[in-house]
């Protein structure tokens, strides 16, 4: 009798309890809005009805490499195209040809070899610009180690990062008649230079605007002062002729079907070309703006970045964006013929016509052309960077 | 405060487990050789150079200095900031984990039809590794948006650190339920108390040093589930970015890299300390821990 006596009550108490933790567990999501994102796009907001809202997915933290989207971002080209542009920061995990399959990006920055792995697999995606010409990543070694050929890195430990980051240093091995399995020691390489600098690695792999840098940011015990270039060897795969394509803009190879977000596109490509030029004429205003995106780095590294990440883009043969056949086919052909030390290649296959196309970067280029602007960059030329201590 | 004289104990206490921390990286870093010790390739214990064990007061020295020269912000700043954000999110996460952790823990102690059908579950849960599990959410919240709502990098950090954290809660919790003794079970039988009255009554008062002991576990869980998925994700503002960030400059400014590190770790501290503080406040539940 109690008990169902009792039965509505409680259940309308518990109810009420329900409810009460529902409210303030939602008062507490809405208060704590650490990140609260500047540039929050509020669908129906005055002014931002005809802009075409866009998110671009990037392969990491904000950082010079991506200046020429935050400086696009930052001049208004994006908004002046059409677009209200959102740029989604990377992280250890988040894979950005992904983001675009699963279709919670529009566009994403990956390296050409790795978004053709996930395109075999079925991530259908297409490379719409390729804003890296050149590949950024060196073999780094103290001079006197005597590593000046690929040749020499025989019975070296050689430092790689793996996750589809060896592919260059195996194809060049492989080209120099060593085995990579057994005339080199492999060594799993952390994500900063420590292991080059206490000699754990004879050869590192490092990124041009990034690693490097941090070689030459750091003291050397011996001297007291700073490390200069020509206390480093370099082997650059670009010269070493086993160059993979790197950063490229790609998207939803379906989504190229409708013919507005061919529009979209095109309009994407030419804003973000337009940061590119800026921050090819502005590298230290451009700096300045990754900075003021976030980025903890420092000014001198930021600097160091937004500069040589200019020369893996400029000068810019086609126009900046336009895909190169040839390099194309010679990242295609490192990707299908080269195995890493697990025996396994980047491409079981040649990648099918759909994987690039120079269609939108075209349109984009003749629309800059005829607007009179330099989509070459012909007669660039790199600044003088000094690098400080701890890269400030 | 009766405390008082236990409580400044417990402060020196700790004061010196710090101090004494410090005085054994110093002691190792004096007397250990500069290439650490290893056998054949395995390194046992690490090198004692100034790349890779710099000064403790290098380090303070350094946390007092502008984290970059672009700003005048001190890294102890900016560290600090990066901890109460970092915090801010483990706490939802952690209320979302206790949350949904009691209410299975209710469910699976009521229906043993629920124990039976929930309990494998909840294992084979977290057997999920994060990284494969990180992905997914942040794929998932990208993609939600409710009217005027919008899903944010935090939201998804929050999610997996909760995700994390409703386990210990859950076991733990059922295990209080079932804690009571069988005589005092049947003696509410006994008076006609139903499940409600037994729930109220016995059942979680009985549950609460259980529950606080869970607390602890999911709140830890729910800091590094914080700090790992922020890692994971790329969410801004907390303390695993940071430490990623600063990590960067490993190389050429070892000493800022670990001013993140001991932020995390004062970050667990202090998590721990309002646990401690919840048991303080319900102290009147918890004898049978003090056997």
């Amino acid at each position: 009798m109690q008990r169902n006596a009792a039965t509505p009550g409680r259940s309308k108490r518990r109810r009420t309890l329900l409810a009460a933790a529902a409210a303030a567990a939602s008062v507490i999501l809405a208060a704590c809005s650490p990140g609260a994102a500047p540039s929050e796009s509020e669908p129906g907001a005055e002014g931002s009805d005809e802009l075409t809202p866009i998110t671009l997915q990037l392969q990491w933290f904000a950082q010079g490499q991506f200046a020429g989207y935050y400086a696009a971002l930052d001049q208004g080209f994006y908004e002046d195209a059409g677009l209200d542009v959102t740029i989604a920061e990377g992280g250890a995990d988040i894979v950005p040809q992904t983001a675009v399959a699963s279709g919670s990006a529009d566009f994403a920055i990956a390296w050409v070899p790795k978004a053709l792995a996930s395109r075999e697999q079925g991530a259908m995606i297409t490379d719409v610009a390729q804003i890296f010409q050149r590949s950024g990543t060196l073999q780094v070694s103290f001079a006197d180690a005597g590593i000046d050929s690929v040749a020499d890195l025989e019975g070296k430990n050689v430092g790689s990062w793996g996750f589809g980051n060896e592919f260059e240093l195996f194809a060049a091995l492989t080209e120099a008649g060593l085995d990579p399995m057994s005339d080199v020691t492999l060594v799993q390489q952390a994500f900063d230079m420590s292991g080059l600098l206490s000699g754990d690695i004879d050869a590192a792999q490092a990124m041009t605007y990034n690693e490097y840098a941090q070689l030459l940011e750091s003291v050397d015990p011996d001297t007291g002062e700073l490390y200069t270039a020509e206390d480093f060897s370099v082997l650059d795969w670009n010269d070493v002729g086993t160059a993979m394509l790197q950063d490229a803009i790609w998207t939803a190879s379906d989504r190229l079907e409708d013919p507005e977000f061919q529009a979209t596109t095109v309009a994407f490509i030419k804003a973000s070309i337009q940061g590119w030029m800026y921050a090819r004429d502005n590298p230290e205003g451009t700096a300045q703006i990754v900075v003021d995106a976030g980025s903890q780095l420092g000014a001198s590294h930021q600097q160091w970045m937004v500069n040589e990440t200019n020369r893996l883009v400029w000068p810019a043969e086609g126009g900046i964006g336009l895909i190169d056949e040839a390099a194309w086919d010679q990242t295609v052909e490192i990707a299908m013929n080269t195995a890493n030390q697990d025996g396994a290649t980047v491409l079981t296959a040649e990648p099918d016509e759909g994987a690039w196309t120079n269609e939108y970067v075209q349109q984009a280029l003749d629309e800059l052309e005829a607007e009179g602007v330099d989509v070459f960059g012909a007669d660039y030329a790199p600044i003088e960077v000094e690098l400080q201590e701890g890269g400030q | 405060m009766r405390l008082s004289s236990r409580q400044t104990r417990a402060i020196g206490f700790g004061a010196l487990g710090v101090l004494s921390l410090a005085v054994l990286w110093e002691g190792y870093k004096l007397l250990g050789p500069a290439e650490g010790i290893s056998i054949g390739e395995t390194v046992l214990l690490p090198r004692t150079t100034e790349l890779a064990m710099p000064h403790v007061w290098d380090s303070v020295a350094r946390a007092f200095q502008p984290a970059s020269s672009a700003s005048d912000e001190l890294v102890i700043v900016a560290v600090a900031q990066a901890a109460a954000s970092t915090l801010g999110i483990a706490g939802v996460g952690m209320l979302l984990g206790a949350v949904v952790g009691v209410l299975l823990a209710l469910l699976m102690q009521r229906f043993l039809l629920a124990d039976r059908a929930v309990l494998p579950w909840l294992i084979l849960s977290q057997t999920v590794p994060l990284i494969a599990l990180a992905p997914l959410v942040v794929a998932w919240g990208g993609r939600l948006q409710l009217g005027p709502f919008e899903w944010e990098r935090w939201m998804s950090v929050a999610v997996i650190a909760s995700y994390l954290a409703f386990f210990p809660v859950a076991i733990g919790t059922l295990r209080g339920l079932r804690s009571p003794e069988q005589a005092h079970l049947d003696l509410f039988r006994a008076q006609g108390a139903g499940w409600w009255k037994t729930l109220r009554y016995l059942r979680l008062p009985a549950a609460v040093p259980h529950l606080l002991a869970a607390l602890r576990l999911g709140t830890a869980t729910a800091i590094i589930g914080t700090v790992v998925a922020e890692v994971s994700t790329g969410a801004r503002g907390g303390i695993g970015r940071l430490i990623v960030e600063y990590a960067q400059s490993g190389s050429s400014d070892p000493a800022k890299a670990w001013a993140p590190i001991a932020g995390a770790v004062v970050l667990g501290l202090v998590a721990a300390g309002a646990v401690a503080l919840a048991g303080l406040l319900l102290h009147n539940y918890r004898r049978a821990e003090a056997r």
